[in-house]
């Protein structure tokens, strides 16, 4: 036998390669099965980038269910809290396209807000604590509620199932020590009249007009 | 002489640092107002501990260091607490921080302060705390807590003690002149560092070579000291802390490392004045020197300035000439940043107050395109690619910003000061750093808020699985009783079963419980039976039905006569009905009649 593959070089070949695709078919499915990955990554990676605000603006009852959405083939601009940032960055990783907002759900806002309770027109009726994604309400039954802000995401689901109104979205100060630097305006977007205030305000205007 | 590194890049703009080391350290009045804002470190705000309108002493603490890495405040004169309220402080937002002010009574009383001459017979645990009471932070620019720095864990014991001397920036003299009016004191101050820092074997003075005065005057006190003044050519960047340690012993601190983790500490030499006025005298640090230059005001000198004393006390004590110049600049020429107003307090960081004219430091010419040319990178002392940075910058990506190591970035601004095209480069990486600091956050508190929503989630889904739980429970309750029921019935007479007790009447435990629906029948009946036996409930009962039958017999009798009238074929129902209900009354009564008998 081994005399005869020895003797007829086809048949050697071919008895190494059914060898050797055995081989690395076992090895292979080995893999396969040992180094499997649970779950779907690209759903946690998604996840990751959107702003868990759980808002549901995106229609999906919060970011996760989103994310899976996305993984399965959905449009991804349909985040006004994460905005054009958000979008970018899930293109950059899907390595897609970047569309513009959506703005069927709703406008990406310029400031951070967080919800305030009027805390004397409070009736204690206990919906928005139902209706917060995050625990973020504090309070009991006919007993005045109020919200912890560090928690808040700024989703307002609260504000809609409030009878008394009494629930005002307010944008978050800015203090000294989250201040930031703003990026300079672009090279060549000033002229240098636009220096030191040297040009009034009114010939400004004469200027644009 | 022992021998210094070369740092790469680095730039070599005018010095002007002779116009203020003409005359000595100067006093100014005491001011009328001293404000002094609580957070002039890096670390949590202090806490006040005086009320409005209360009587303070110089020295006084006023507010309380909160947590681990954080610094007191104390009165810099007597006087009477003001105002706690938000005011302008020296930062470049312009926004207002919490201050307390004081009006002085220019008395100037000292509280009861003593300090220590034998520092050396004391612990440096001691020693530290006084450092630390005594309000202390770093005074050459970031204003960490010196006495959290001297105290690093000591996961390994520090062998090298660096005092920055270099003050590389141009026009700043507040350094230079301290060392040549205090060498010894700041040597003393040195002595106590070693004492605390358990003596290094390394103690080093890093100056340049352009303040030959003051290396003069240190030399007769390091004699014999073991103390060594490192002289190195003068070159801006020098003095930060990176760069010195590099100069100095040739090691390269790696990104994110701080000195204590090479058995290093670096300490600015305006501090160790400090540190020796808080061991030695027991008194605060509630002055510092601050150089007050440019060519908008008269005489530049130096001072020796309360903490707290508003700029503008400063500028008009030294005949501020506004037209010439139009801002006013906190820091040298290529650090620091132009005031939003001259109220702003002078803090423990401030070593310059710079007013420059207009021919002096004319303001920047407009931004033109990047060339390329390539001198950002020659000239950054972190070999990093500042001209890469820009355009991550511009673009805003964060990631390859990271790569390309912004965060190294010290921000000396070497790389804007060659520009030929007059970028502002350190803005865009400090916005940059800016942008990712916050999306940092905001990645923590979004993980934040998912884990809390997952939470949410979680609890409800509970809640619900309870709910359900209950209703199948009781769902099979009710299944069971139901199942038993039928099994008892379809077992006749014979076998009662066990559970059917809760379904029958226990009324009437003289009827044979035969089984269950004969149970339910005979239980009615015995109720019955026992309603009769009872005459007064019956009397009652039938009282009730004669009358509301008179009342129906009637209403009945009104409607016949309506239906006679009108001549339709209801009258005959309708007389029937009225034969009926009659029928019952009369029955009803002839019933009570029996009763009654």
């Amino acid at each position: 036998m081994i005399e005869l593959i020895a003797q007829n070089p086809i048949l050697a070949a071919l008895v190494a390669l059914v060898g050797l695709s055995i081989l690395f078919g076992a090895l292979l499915g080995f893999a396969a099965e040992k180094f499997k990955v649970v779950g779907d990554p690209i759903v946690e990676q998604i996840d990751e980038l959107l702003p868990q605000t759980q808002c549901g603006q995106c229609g999906f009852p919060g970011c996760r269910p989103y994310a899976e959405s996305i993984a399965a083939g959905d449009v991804i601009n349909k985040c006004p809290p994460g905005g054009q940032s958000t979008i970018n960055a899930i293109a950059n990783l899907l390595d897609v396209p970047a569309p513009e907002l959506d703005a069927e759900h709703g406008v990406e806002s310029e400031v951070k807000t967080v919800a305030y309770i009027r805390e004397d027109e409070c009736i204690g009726c206990t919906k928005c604590i139902q209706a917060c994604p995050v625990d973020a309400i504090l309070g009991a039954a006919k007993l005045m509620h109020t919200v912890i802000t560090d928690e808040c995401t700024g989703c307002d689901l609260c504000v809609e199932p409030c009878p008394v109104d009494c629930i005002d979205m307010l944008p978050v100060a800015e203090t000294i020590a989250d201040w930031k630097w703003s990026i300079p305006a672009k090279p060549g977007q000033m002229i240098a009249s636009d220096r030191r205030g040297e040009l009034s305000p009114a010939t400004h205007n004469e200027g644009a007009a | 002489m022992s021998r210094t590194w070369v740092t790469p890049g680095g730039v070599h703009p005018p010095e002007n640092k002779h116009q203020s080391v003409t005359l000595p350290i100067g006093q100014l009045p005491i001011p009328e107002k001293l404000v002094i804002p609580l957070s002039q470190h890096i670390g949590a705000p202090a806490t006040p501990c005086v009320e409005m309108g209360q009587q303070v002493l110089k020295g006084q603490v006023i507010a309380q260091a909160v947590g681990m890495v954080s610094i007191p405040m104390h009165a810099p004169s007597s006087g009477i607490i003001s105002a706690i309220e938000h005011r302008p402080i020296a930062h470049s937002s312009g926004m207002l921080a919490p201050c307390i002010e004081i009006t002085t009574d220019g008395a100037d009383t000292w509280i009861e302060h003593q300090g220590i001459s034998d520092y050396e017979h004391i612990s440096p645990r001691k020693l530290l705390e006084m450092v630390g009471n005594a309000g202390i932070s770093g005074m050459g620019g970031a204003g960490f807590p010196s006495a959290v720095k001297l105290n690093p864990g000591r996961q390994r014991p520090i062998d090298t003690l660096i005092v920055n001397a270099t003050e590389c920036e141009p026009y700043i003299t507040a350094d230079d002149s301290a060392i040549r009016e205090r060498a010894g004191e700041i040597v003393e101050g040195i002595k106590i560092l070693s004492a605390i820092l358990d003596h290094p074997t390394n103690i080093m003075i890093g100056i340049e070579d352009n303040k030959p005065e003051a290396i003069a005057a240190l030399a007769p006190h390091v004699e014999d000291s073991g103390i060594s003044v490192v002289v190195f050519p003068t070159k801006y960047p020098s003095g930060g802390e990176k760069q010195l340690i590099y100069i100095l012993t040739g090691k390269e601190l790696p990104a994110g490392k701080l000195p204590a983790d090479e058995g290093m500490v670096c300490i600015n030499i305006g501090t160790t004045f400090a540190i020796k006025r808080a061991v030695i005298d027991g008194e605060p640090l509630i002055s510092r020197v601050t150089t007050v230059t440019g060519d908008a005001v008269g005489t530049p000198r130096n001072y020796d300035t309360l903490i707290g004393t508003p700029v503008r006390h400063l500028l008009e004590h030294n005949q501020f000439d506004e037209q010439a110049g139009g801002r006013v600049v906190m820091g040298g020429p290529m650090m620091g940043f132009t005031l939003p107003s001259a109220d702003v307090p002078i803090v423990k960081t401030t070593n310059c107050i710079l007013a420059p004219s207009y021919a002096e430091i004319p303001d920047d010419e407009p931004a033109q395109p990047c060339i390329r040319c390539g001198m950002c990178a020659e000239a950054c002392p972190v070999s990093l690619l500042p001209q890469q940075l820009f355009w991550y910058a511009q673009a805003e990506e964060h990631d390859r910003l990271e790569a390309h190591n912004l965060f190294d970035c010290i921000e000396c601004g070497a790389c804007s000061y060659v520009c030929p095209s007059n970028i502002p480069l350190v803005q865009y990486y400090r916005a940059a750093k800016g942008d990712i600091r916050q999306a940092r956050e905001e990645k923590v508190k979004s993980d934040h808020a998912r884990d809390r929503f997952e939470f949410h989630k979680e609890r409800i889904e509970q809640a619900e699985r309870e709910k359900e739980a209950k209703r199948a429970a009781r769902r099979e309750a009710t299944q069971q009783a139901k199942a038993d029921h039928l099994a008892a019935t379809a077992n006749g007479t014979a076998t009662p079963a066990p559970a059917s007790g809760s379904g029958t009447g226990t009324a009437a435990p003289s009827a044979a419980p035969s089984s269950s629906a004969a149970d339910i029948i005979a239980a009615a009946q015995a109720r019955a039976a026992a309603k009769q036996a009872n005459p007064e409930d019956q009397r009652a009962k039938l009282e009730r039905t004669i009358a509301s039958a008179e009342q129906r017999l009637k209403m009945a009798e009104e409607k016949l006569a309506e239906a006679v009238n009108s001549d339709n074929g209801k009258q005959d129902k309708l007389s029937a009905a009225v034969e009926n209900t009659r029928q019952k009354l009369e029955q009803s009564k002839s019933k009570l009649a029996e009763l009654a008998e």
